[in-house]
Protein backbone atom coordinates (compact mmCIF):
# COMPACT_ATOMS: atom_id res chain seq x y z
CA UNK A 1 0.00 0.00 0.00
CA UNK A 2 2.56 2.44 0.74
CA UNK A 3 4.39 1.58 -1.98
CA UNK A 4 1.67 2.56 -4.20
CA UNK A 5 1.06 5.33 -2.52
CA UNK A 6 4.54 6.28 -3.01
CA UNK A 7 4.46 5.55 -6.73
CA UNK A 8 0.84 7.63 -7.48
CA UNK A 9 2.50 10.73 -5.61
CA UNK A 10 5.55 10.89 -7.48
CA UNK A 11 3.96 10.47 -11.03
CA UNK A 12 1.35 13.43 -9.53
CA UNK A 13 4.60 15.42 -9.25
CA UNK A 14 5.63 14.51 -12.30
CA UNK A 15 2.61 16.14 -14.18
CA UNK A 16 2.29 18.75 -11.83
CA UNK A 17 5.34 19.61 -12.55
CA UNK A 18 4.98 19.02 -16.46
CA UNK A 19 2.13 21.61 -16.03
CA UNK A 20 3.82 23.80 -14.45
CA UNK A 21 6.79 24.23 -17.15
CA UNK A 22 4.01 24.31 -19.72
CA UNK A 23 1.52 27.73 -18.25
CA UNK A 24 1.79 30.78 -19.35
CA UNK A 25 -0.21 32.58 -16.51
CA UNK A 26 1.88 32.69 -13.33
CA UNK A 27 -0.77 33.14 -10.87
CA UNK A 28 -1.85 29.32 -12.19
CA UNK A 29 1.83 28.61 -12.14
CA UNK A 30 2.18 29.38 -8.60
CA UNK A 31 -0.47 27.99 -7.12
CA UNK A 32 0.90 24.68 -9.11
CA UNK A 33 4.27 24.92 -7.51
CA UNK A 34 1.59 25.37 -3.92
CA UNK A 35 0.05 21.86 -5.05
CA UNK A 36 3.75 20.25 -5.77
CA UNK A 37 4.95 21.08 -2.26
CA UNK A 38 1.54 19.99 -0.81
CA UNK A 39 2.31 16.61 -2.86
CA UNK A 40 5.70 16.24 -1.98
CA UNK A 41 4.84 16.90 2.00
CA UNK A 42 2.26 14.18 1.42
CA UNK A 43 5.68 11.83 0.33
CA UNK A 44 7.49 12.87 2.77
CA UNK A 45 4.91 11.27 5.25
CA UNK A 46 4.73 8.04 3.64
CA UNK A 47 8.86 7.80 4.38
CA UNK A 48 8.68 8.76 7.56
CA UNK A 49 9.98 12.27 7.72
CA UNK A 50 6.88 13.59 9.41
CA UNK A 51 8.92 16.83 10.52
CA UNK A 52 9.84 17.37 7.11
CA UNK A 53 6.45 17.17 5.88
CA UNK A 54 5.03 19.55 8.35
CA UNK A 55 7.61 22.23 7.38
CA UNK A 56 7.32 21.86 3.94
CA UNK A 57 3.72 22.23 3.71
CA UNK A 58 4.19 25.31 5.69
CA UNK A 59 6.78 26.83 4.54
CA UNK A 60 6.52 25.44 0.77
CA UNK A 61 3.23 25.66 0.58
CA UNK A 62 2.00 28.53 2.81
CA UNK A 63 4.91 31.54 3.24
CA UNK A 64 6.56 30.64 -0.64
CA UNK A 65 3.43 31.03 -1.85
CA UNK A 66 2.00 34.15 -0.52
CA UNK A 67 5.45 35.63 -0.96
CA UNK A 68 5.06 34.73 -5.06
CA UNK A 69 1.78 35.64 -4.93
CA UNK A 70 3.00 39.04 -3.56
CA UNK A 71 5.23 39.66 -5.59
CA UNK A 72 3.09 38.69 -8.95
CA UNK A 73 0.77 41.19 -7.83
CA UNK A 74 3.50 43.98 -8.30
CA UNK A 75 5.12 42.63 -11.61
CA UNK A 76 2.68 41.19 -13.47
CA UNK A 77 1.44 37.45 -13.68
CA UNK A 78 1.64 37.44 -17.81
CA UNK A 79 4.89 34.99 -19.46
CA UNK A 80 5.61 36.56 -23.19
CA UNK A 81 6.44 33.51 -25.30
CA UNK A 82 9.91 33.62 -25.75
CA UNK A 83 11.91 34.30 -29.23
CA UNK A 84 14.88 32.95 -28.35
CA UNK A 85 15.11 29.16 -29.39
CA UNK A 86 15.76 26.53 -26.56
CA UNK A 87 17.52 24.12 -28.52
CA UNK A 88 20.57 24.33 -26.00
CA UNK A 89 18.70 24.95 -22.73
CA UNK A 90 16.96 21.76 -23.73
CA UNK A 91 19.90 20.07 -25.08
CA UNK A 92 22.01 21.13 -21.90
CA UNK A 93 19.60 19.43 -19.74
CA UNK A 94 19.31 16.27 -21.51
CA UNK A 95 22.75 16.14 -20.96
CA UNK A 96 23.06 16.85 -17.22
CA UNK A 97 19.59 14.42 -17.10
CA UNK A 98 21.68 11.24 -18.59
CA UNK A 99 24.65 12.18 -16.37
CA UNK A 100 22.34 11.91 -13.48
CA UNK A 101 20.71 9.11 -14.49
CA UNK A 102 24.31 7.29 -14.63
CA UNK A 103 25.30 8.58 -11.35
CA UNK A 104 21.91 7.55 -9.97
CA UNK A 105 22.22 3.81 -10.88
CA UNK A 106 25.15 3.49 -8.63
CA UNK A 107 22.85 4.36 -5.48
CA UNK A 108 22.10 1.66 -3.57
CA UNK A 109 18.33 0.37 -3.49
CA UNK A 110 15.48 2.53 -1.99
CA UNK A 111 14.72 1.31 1.54
CA UNK A 112 16.88 -1.34 1.85
CA UNK A 113 18.63 -1.51 5.68
CA UNK A 114 21.76 -2.60 5.03
CA UNK A 115 22.09 0.79 2.90
CA UNK A 116 25.47 2.40 3.93
CA UNK A 117 24.19 5.49 5.24
CA UNK A 118 22.10 3.67 7.84
CA UNK A 119 25.54 1.84 9.12
CA UNK A 120 27.45 5.02 10.50
CA UNK A 121 26.92 7.71 12.56
CA UNK A 122 22.99 7.16 13.03
CA UNK A 123 22.88 3.85 15.00
CA UNK A 124 24.63 5.76 17.56
CA UNK A 125 22.13 8.46 18.11
CA UNK A 126 19.70 5.91 18.13
CA UNK A 127 21.19 4.37 20.65
CA UNK A 128 22.40 6.63 23.14
CA UNK A 129 19.98 9.59 22.29
CA UNK A 130 17.25 8.17 25.18
CA UNK A 131 19.83 8.59 27.66
CA UNK A 132 21.64 11.91 26.91
CA UNK A 133 18.70 14.20 25.64
CA UNK A 134 15.32 12.66 26.93
CA UNK A 135 13.31 13.81 24.10
CA UNK A 136 11.78 10.99 22.10
CA UNK A 137 12.10 12.93 18.51
CA UNK A 138 15.09 11.82 17.19
CA UNK A 139 15.04 14.33 14.32
CA UNK A 140 13.95 17.36 17.14
CA UNK A 141 16.86 16.06 19.39
CA UNK A 142 19.91 15.70 16.69
CA UNK A 143 18.85 19.64 15.08
CA UNK A 144 18.27 21.23 18.26
CA UNK A 145 21.09 19.80 20.48
CA UNK A 146 23.61 17.41 18.93
CA UNK A 147 24.07 19.74 15.64
CA UNK A 148 22.74 23.57 17.84
CA UNK A 149 25.37 24.88 16.12
CA UNK A 150 24.08 24.40 12.28
CA UNK A 151 20.54 25.46 13.52
CA UNK A 152 22.12 28.86 14.71
CA UNK A 153 23.41 28.86 11.41
CA UNK A 154 20.69 28.65 9.55
CA UNK A 155 19.34 31.70 11.70
CA UNK A 156 22.58 33.76 10.55
CA UNK A 157 21.25 32.52 7.45
CA UNK A 158 17.53 33.74 7.60
CA UNK A 159 18.54 36.85 9.41
CA UNK A 160 21.10 37.86 6.30
CA UNK A 161 18.10 37.11 4.04
CA UNK A 162 15.42 39.22 6.23
CA UNK A 163 17.88 42.42 6.19
CA UNK A 164 18.41 41.76 2.40
CA UNK A 165 14.68 42.16 1.81
CA UNK A 166 14.50 44.53 3.72
CA UNK A 167 17.06 46.85 2.20
CA UNK A 168 15.80 45.99 -1.27
CA UNK A 169 12.02 47.06 -0.49
CA UNK A 170 12.50 49.53 2.13
CA UNK A 171 14.18 51.53 -0.67
CA UNK A 172 11.26 51.07 -2.93
CA UNK A 173 8.90 52.77 -0.21
CA UNK A 174 11.06 55.87 -0.15
CA UNK A 175 11.59 56.11 -3.72
CA UNK A 176 7.89 55.91 -4.24
CA UNK A 177 7.27 58.83 -1.74
CA UNK A 178 9.81 61.04 -3.72
CA UNK A 179 8.10 60.64 -7.19
CA UNK A 180 4.85 61.33 -5.60
CA UNK A 181 6.19 64.52 -4.16
CA UNK A 182 6.59 66.85 -7.21
CA UNK A 183 3.32 66.13 -8.78
CA UNK A 184 1.78 67.04 -5.45
CA UNK B 1 13.52 -5.22 -13.67
CA UNK B 2 14.25 -4.96 -10.25
CA UNK B 3 16.62 -2.57 -10.66
CA UNK B 4 14.43 -0.42 -12.23
CA UNK B 5 11.68 -1.00 -10.27
CA UNK B 6 14.21 -0.45 -7.04
CA UNK B 7 15.53 2.75 -8.53
CA UNK B 8 11.86 4.23 -8.87
CA UNK B 9 12.16 7.43 -6.49
CA UNK B 10 15.99 7.89 -8.03
CA UNK B 11 14.81 8.63 -11.24
CA UNK B 12 11.34 10.40 -10.76
CA UNK B 13 13.83 12.88 -8.65
CA UNK B 14 15.91 13.31 -11.72
CA UNK B 15 12.92 13.74 -14.01
CA UNK B 16 11.92 16.76 -11.45
CA UNK B 17 15.46 18.06 -10.97
CA UNK B 18 16.09 18.30 -15.06
CA UNK B 19 12.06 19.81 -15.38
CA UNK B 20 13.35 22.56 -12.41
CA UNK B 21 16.62 23.21 -14.44
CA UNK B 22 14.69 23.76 -17.31
CA UNK B 23 12.62 26.29 -16.70
CA UNK B 24 15.54 27.99 -14.77
CA UNK B 25 17.74 28.53 -17.89
CA UNK B 26 15.05 28.00 -20.53
CA UNK B 27 11.86 30.80 -18.99
CA UNK B 28 12.14 34.40 -19.06
CA UNK B 29 9.66 35.57 -16.84
CA UNK B 30 11.73 35.96 -13.44
CA UNK B 31 8.93 34.69 -11.40
CA UNK B 32 8.77 31.66 -12.85
CA UNK B 33 12.57 31.03 -12.91
CA UNK B 34 12.10 31.06 -8.95
CA UNK B 35 9.02 28.64 -9.35
CA UNK B 36 11.64 26.44 -11.47
CA UNK B 37 14.36 27.08 -8.95
CA UNK B 38 12.08 26.10 -5.70
CA UNK B 39 10.72 22.66 -7.63
CA UNK B 40 14.76 21.87 -8.17
CA UNK B 41 15.41 22.29 -4.74
CA UNK B 42 12.15 20.02 -3.67
CA UNK B 43 13.34 17.13 -5.89
CA UNK B 44 16.94 17.63 -4.00
CA UNK B 45 14.53 17.24 -0.96
CA UNK B 46 12.50 14.21 -1.74
CA UNK B 47 15.82 13.05 -2.89
CA UNK B 48 17.38 13.31 0.28
CA UNK B 49 14.12 11.74 2.20
CA UNK B 50 14.31 8.72 -0.31
CA UNK B 51 17.89 8.05 0.86
CA UNK B 52 16.82 8.12 4.34
CA UNK B 53 13.93 5.64 4.29
CA UNK B 54 14.05 1.94 5.14
CA UNK B 55 11.21 -0.39 3.69
CA UNK B 56 9.10 -1.41 7.32
CA UNK B 57 10.87 1.37 9.06
CA UNK B 58 8.86 4.12 11.20
CA UNK B 59 9.29 7.64 12.08
CA UNK B 60 12.60 8.36 13.99
CA UNK B 61 9.87 9.15 17.27
CA UNK B 62 11.56 6.67 19.82
CA UNK B 63 8.38 4.23 20.98
CA UNK B 64 8.51 1.63 23.68
CA UNK B 65 9.85 -1.73 22.69
CA UNK B 66 11.70 -2.87 19.17
CA UNK B 67 11.43 -0.89 16.31
CA UNK B 68 13.09 -0.07 12.91
CA UNK B 69 13.32 3.84 12.96
CA UNK B 70 14.09 5.34 9.11
CA UNK B 71 17.32 7.69 9.15
CA UNK B 72 16.67 11.11 11.18
CA UNK B 73 19.58 12.80 9.95
CA UNK B 74 18.60 13.12 6.47
CA UNK B 75 15.49 14.74 8.05
CA UNK B 76 17.46 17.17 9.86
CA UNK B 77 19.75 18.06 6.72
CA UNK B 78 16.53 18.88 5.30
CA UNK B 79 14.62 20.46 7.28
CA UNK B 80 17.57 22.99 7.51
CA UNK B 81 17.70 23.08 3.72
CA UNK B 82 13.29 24.14 3.53
CA UNK B 83 14.35 26.74 5.93
CA UNK B 84 17.10 28.38 3.35
CA UNK B 85 15.01 27.51 0.52
CA UNK B 86 12.64 30.13 1.51
CA UNK B 87 15.38 32.13 2.55
CA UNK B 88 16.67 32.24 -1.07
CA UNK B 89 12.63 32.60 -2.62
CA UNK B 90 12.54 35.70 -0.32
CA UNK B 91 15.53 37.40 -1.15
CA UNK B 92 14.95 36.21 -4.94
CA UNK B 93 11.34 38.02 -4.89
CA UNK B 94 12.55 41.43 -3.30
CA UNK B 95 15.23 41.62 -6.18
CA UNK B 96 12.53 40.41 -8.72
CA UNK B 97 10.28 43.58 -7.57
CA UNK B 98 12.99 46.11 -7.52
CA UNK B 99 14.09 45.11 -11.24
CA UNK B 100 10.50 45.55 -12.20
CA UNK B 101 10.88 49.09 -10.46
CA UNK B 102 14.20 49.88 -12.58
CA UNK B 103 13.40 48.70 -15.77
CA UNK B 104 9.44 48.39 -15.47
CA UNK B 105 9.35 44.30 -16.71
CA UNK B 106 10.73 41.20 -15.08
CA UNK B 107 11.36 39.63 -18.41
CA UNK B 108 15.08 38.90 -19.38
CA UNK B 109 14.59 39.12 -23.02
CA UNK B 110 12.97 42.72 -23.02
CA UNK B 111 16.03 43.65 -20.14
CA UNK B 112 18.23 42.69 -22.75
CA UNK B 113 17.14 44.83 -25.21
CA UNK B 114 16.83 48.22 -23.01
CA UNK B 115 20.13 47.80 -22.04
CA UNK B 116 21.33 47.19 -25.33
CA UNK B 117 19.37 50.33 -26.32
CA UNK B 118 20.69 52.35 -23.12
CA UNK B 119 24.68 51.37 -24.53
CA UNK B 120 23.97 52.31 -28.35
CA UNK B 121 22.46 55.82 -27.15
CA UNK B 122 25.17 56.48 -25.01
CA UNK B 123 27.66 55.09 -28.05
CA UNK B 124 25.77 58.05 -30.15
CA UNK B 125 25.69 60.92 -27.68
CA UNK B 126 29.97 60.50 -27.93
Amino acid sequence: MTEFVDVALLALLAVTGLALLKLRNLFAVVILSGIYSLLSAGLFVTMDAPDVAFTESAVGLGVSTVLMLGALALVGHEEKKPTRPRVLPLAVVILTGAILLYGMADVPPFGDPNNPIHQHVTPRYLEEMPEEIEVPNVVSAVLASYRSYDTMGETTVIFAAGVGVLLLLAGRRRRGQDEEEPGE
Amino acid sequence: MEFLVGHYNYWVVVFLMMLGFYVVISRTHMVKVLVGLSVFQTSVFIFYISLGKIRGGTAPILIDGPAVYSNPLTSVLILTAIVVSIATTALGLALVVRINEAYGTVDEEEIDAIERADEAAVLEAR
